[in-house]
């Protein structure tokens, strides 16, 4: 349940942020995770409501953003969509593939006052 | 309170650091195992309405004054900073530092506990063990004459690499020190979390099925040598060596691959071979 983990450091930003730029609450939280990354949408809702319990982020809606699976494959030499790690390539089928986009985590945006 | 580790910090130990455990418990203080050093900011006590703060500094009547705050930053970006100075610490030391990732029972230990036996005559080597619970695994490896420090993460399903650095404060190993990083054993969690290592070395064994990388992608794709474990075994259970190797390459078609057995001792040599190779990286790089 690495999740949890993910969702205190999703804490950890909202709070550091909300000292820089001077928020005490946060409404909305816009969480880009992509197709390939290490992580479960679901999961990490349930996570990130019992973390945010009592802090800046009580009672934030999650909005979760999923960026695509992209990846190169070396013998198309060019980049084709993907939706998981064990998926071949779309146009050859081959599996010499290297992730190029959708494995990102990262807090996008806030919504605060 | 730890960033990355939801067990949050007082989850974690890390042997030899000093600690308040006592021989008895107190359910009325130190229920509170992790700091704050953060305040927590709330609306303002005294009641008063503060308008003109909303985007772009002005009140839109009818509109709450919230604004939206870009902030673009990596949820691991603290523990991939952390990471980070590890990493530069171990290239500092030339130590070769190789995180071992596996479900549990792959026979991690027994490899380590033999590979640490094999070679602690040539180099020095140091393993940091990491467990829910127990120092066990450590006691293990302090047997062979090793240098080993147990991290207990408690609930947590995972190394972090602060965990990694204070380890290392611990451990303070010598120059050039072989390093073995011992995961918790999990084929998922593990995965994202940079502990500052060279490579991760995935162990699986043959007793678990070779589709086990199709299952567990992220830690193969993550991995850079795969090690098949319990090759001994092999005459006594349907699992076939060439289909794991594909299956393996089809999450990462980069993934080094060797097969061994950790009891008989079967294809060692090619490991110690490949652990070479690498620590000559580690020193060159330092040099």
């Amino acid at each position: 349940m690495h999740e949890m983990s993910l969702a205190e450091g999703v804490l950890q930003i909202l709070q550091d942020q909300g000292q820089a730029q001077n928020f005490s609450q946060v409404k909305t939280v816009w969480l880009e995770l992509g197709e390939l990354s290490h992580v479960d949408p679901d999961a990490i809702r349930f996570c990130f409501d019992a973390v945010t319990q009592d802090s800046i982020a009580q009672g934030a809606k999650l909005e979760i953003i999923r960026t695509p699976g992209a990846a190169w494959c070396h013998d198309c030499s060019k980049t084709v969509a993907v939706s998981s790690l064990i998926d071949p390539c779309p146009e050859c089928a081959g599996y010499k593939l290297q992730v190029t986009g959708g494995d990102d985590m990262r807090v996008h945006e806030l919504e605060v006052e | 309170m730890c960033t990355v580790c939801g067990c949050t910090d007082g989850g974690a130990k890390v042997e030899g650091e000093h600690t308040h455990d006592h021989g008895h418990s107190h359910d009325h203080e130190h229920d509170h195992d992790h700091d704050h050093d953060h305040s927590h900011p709330h609306t303002d006590k005294k009641g008063d309405l503060h308008f003109g703060q909303g985007i772009g500094g002005v009140h839109v009547p009818g509109l709450s004054p919230s604004r939206i705050v870009q902030i673009e930053q990596d949820i691991l970006g603290k523990n991939d900073h952390l990471a980070q100075h590890n990493r530069d610490r171990f290239l500092g030391l030339g130590i070769l530092a190789l995180n071992l990732v596996s479900s549990p029972g792959s026979g991690k230990t027994t490899l380590l506990t033999r590979t640490a036996s094999d070679l602690a005559k040539s180099m020095p080597i140091a393993v940091i063990e990491g467990d829910q619970q127990t120092a066990l695994d450590a006691d293990r490896i302090r047997a062979t004459g090793v240098q080993a420090i147990q991290v207990n993460t408690g609930k947590g399903c995972h190394l972090d690499a602060d965990m990694v650095r204070r380890a290392m404060d611990a451990l303070d190993p010598e120059q050039n020190t072989l390093l073995f990083i011992e995961n918790v054993g999990n084929l998922v969690c593990p995965a994202a979390f940079d502990l500052g290592e060279a490579a991760k070395v995935a162990i699986l064994s043959v007793t678990e099925g070779e589709d086990k990388p199709l299952k567990y992608p992220d830690m193969f794709k993550a991995a850079t040598l795969m090690i098949i474990n319990k090759s001994d075994l092999l005459p006594y259970v349907p699992f076939d060596v060439a289909v794991c190797i594909e299956n393996a390459r089809r999450v990462n078609p980069d993934i080094e691959v060797l097969q061994v057995s950790a009891l008989s001792g079967d294809g060692l040599d090619a490991w110690y071979a490949w652990i070479a190779d690498w620590q000559l990286k580690a020193q060159d790089a330092d040099k």
